[in-house]
This record gives C-alpha cells, sequence and structure tokens, in this order.
C-alpha cells in the first residue's frame, strides 16, 4: 500500500519539503514578507512597461526583493545539483511547458497566488481565498492532468 | 533593505534547495502526482505546511514587527471571483505543464533548459492578465489590496 502511493520513497520529499516550508517561515518570521512567487512575472513588467497597472506601487515595491527571491531559488536549486552531481532536463514537450506556462502566468496573477502564495503562505495564513484557491487549482490540475493523459500525450 | 535583501536572499536559496531536493522542480514528478501515480507532492506541500503553519501563526501574535521588518504582510481574507476564476486557468496550465511558478524558477537552476518555454509563458501571461486587467472600469482600484497573495 505504502509503495503503492510513494514507489520512489518518502524521504528526499519530507526532507524538500521542510526545507521550502523552513526557507518560507523564515522569509516571514525575519522580515514579515510573503514568498510568493507568480507575482514576479507580474512585477518584472514593471521594469519597462509603461501601462499603469503595471506601474501600480504594490508591483514596484515588490520587483527588486522578489527578483533577487528568484536568483536565491535558481542558486539553491543549482547547489543541490552540484552537490548531488546529476543535471535534469524535462522529456515533456515544449508546447505543453509554453501553453501551459502562458495559463499559469495568467491564471495566477488572476487569483493573485500559486502553489507557494496561496498554497503554502495561503494556507499558513488560513485565509479562505488561499484555501480555496488551493483546493481548486489541484483539482483542476489533477481533471487536467488526466485529460492529457487519456489523450495519449507522452511525455 | 540591504538587510531585507541579504535575507530574502538566503530564504530564497533554502527554498530553492528544497525544491530541487523534493524533485518538484521536475515536471514529471509533478505529473506523476496529478496521475495520482505517485503523492509525493502531497508529502511536499505536508512536510512544508508543518513548518510554516505555525510560524505564519505565532510570529504575528507573538512579535510586534518581524526581526528586520516594519510589519507582517497579511493575505486579504475576502474570496473574489477572480481567485476561483485564476485558480481554474491555472490549474489547467499546471496539468497541463506541471510546472508551476516557484518550481518552475528552480528548475533553472537544475540545469533543465526546457523549462524556458515555460518561464516565457508565465512571463506572457501575466502581461496578458495586466492587460486585461487594464481594460475593466476601475471599480476595485488594485491600489486597496494592501498585499498581493503571491
Amino acid at each position: 500500500m505504502f509503495d503503492e502511493l510513494f514507489p520512489n520513497g518518502v524521504t528526499h520529499y519530507l526532507a524538500g519539503g521542510a526545507g521550502i516550508g523552513a526557507a518560507i517561515g523564515m522569509i516571514y518570521l525575519l522580515t514579515g514578507r510573503i514568498a510568493g512567487i507568480s507575482s514576479f512575472f507580474s512585477a518584472i513588467h514593471s521594469w519597462w512597461s509603461h501601462l499603469p497597472f503595471f506601474q501600480q506601487r504594490y508591483l514596484r515595491n515588490e520587483r527588486t526583493w522578489k527578483s533577487v527571491l528568484v536568483i536565491g531559488l535558481i542558486v539553491g536549486a543549482a547547489v543541490f545539483t552540484i552537490g548531488c552531481g546529476e543535471v535534469f532536463t524535462t522529456e515533456v514537450q515544449w508546447w505543453r511547458l509554453l501553453i501551459g506556462g502562458v495559463l499559469v502566468g495568467f491564471g495566477t496573477r488572476t487569483a493573485r497566488g500559486c502553489t507557494s502564495g496561496h498554497g503554502i503562505c495561503g494556507i499558513s495564513s488560513l485565509v479562505p481565498p488561499s484555501i480555496a484557491a488551493t483546493l481548486i487549482f489541484m483539482g483542476v490540475a489533477i481533471i487536467t492532468a488526466h485529460i492529457v493523459a487519456a489523450l495519449g500525450v507522452t511525455p | 533593505m540591504t538587510r531585507t535583501l541579504v535575507l530574502v536572499l538566503i530564504g530564497g536559496v533554502l527554498f530553492g534547495f528544497g525544491l530541487a531536493w523534493s524533485t518538484m522542480a521536475q515536471p514529471e514528478v509533478v505529473l506523476s502526482f496529478l496521475t495520482l501515480d505517485d503523492f509525493g507532492l502531497a508529502l511536499v506541500m505536508g512536510a512544508a505546511l508543518a513548518v510554516s503553519l505555525p510560524i505564519y501563526q505565532l510570529a504575528p501574535r507573538c512579535m510586534n514587527k518581524p526581526t528586520a521588518g516594519e510589519s507582517f504582510e497579511r493575505i486579504p481574507r475576502r474570496v473574489k471571483p477572480s481567485t476561483i476564476i485564476g485558480g481554474m486557468i491555472f490549474g489547467i496550465g499546471w496539468g497541463l505543464s506541471g510546472v508551476c511558478p516557484g518550481a518552475g524558477v528552480a528548475s533553472l537552476g537544475i540545469g533543465n533548459w526546457p523549462i524556458l518555454f515555460a518561464l516565457i509563458g508565465m512571463a506572457l501571461g501575466a502581461y496578458a492578465q495586466g492587460v486585461l486587467a487594464s481594460r475593466k472600469p476601475a471599480t476595485h482600484p488594485h491600489e486597496t489590496d494592501s498585499v498581493s497573495a503571491t
């Protein structure tokens, strides 16, 4: 039963998850900031776009520290990869990544949060919109992945 | 400000390290959860929440302000239609690609260059959302949102 649910073991999931939680908790405890990532993808447009939407104060205030956070994410993942000496390249087809990415960017910014902002920070805050958003995007993603797999799209 | 950015950078490095270790930076692993072949992602979320939830609950109650900041940001408590609609659109994209914003960014660090397709897509999608939101009559000015959830 246990092996069926977790065919690849559980240690790396628990250790990695605890690291993610510790990072998000540490940032909140020390700086008071909510370490969601999706707003980075809106905030970067404030560097060049003259649209009033992207020049809103909250995006201009966030763009520097969210960029630093994103650099940290890349460095941290690279440190782990150098440490274990195994580079990973996905086999998922480019059009799935691109079209999926557009929907992820549009959807997370409409919902104002993603897996980190709503899924971890929001649930940790026990706020209704984040709990609702997480249940919805998880449910819809599970349905979508099943449809894609049923259509025979692999990988 | 510099002190804040240094702390954010350290936190970001730990965040990315955790995403790589948990293998959530690999779209295939996320997809194997979404097709219910490997429930690992639920363990990752559970372990993350086990650490972050007590901190998020206790810190604002027990401290007047963060160690190196003015105040604790709060996520608005009101559920808006956009929360639901956006969550559904995000879910379709996540189910198609196996990539979410944090894991996508960390994926660059594990050497997964094709993830650039997803990251460029996210930047385009976020831009489209801004353009669309600009066209709507400003009945709810976004400035009134004290905090963006993500």
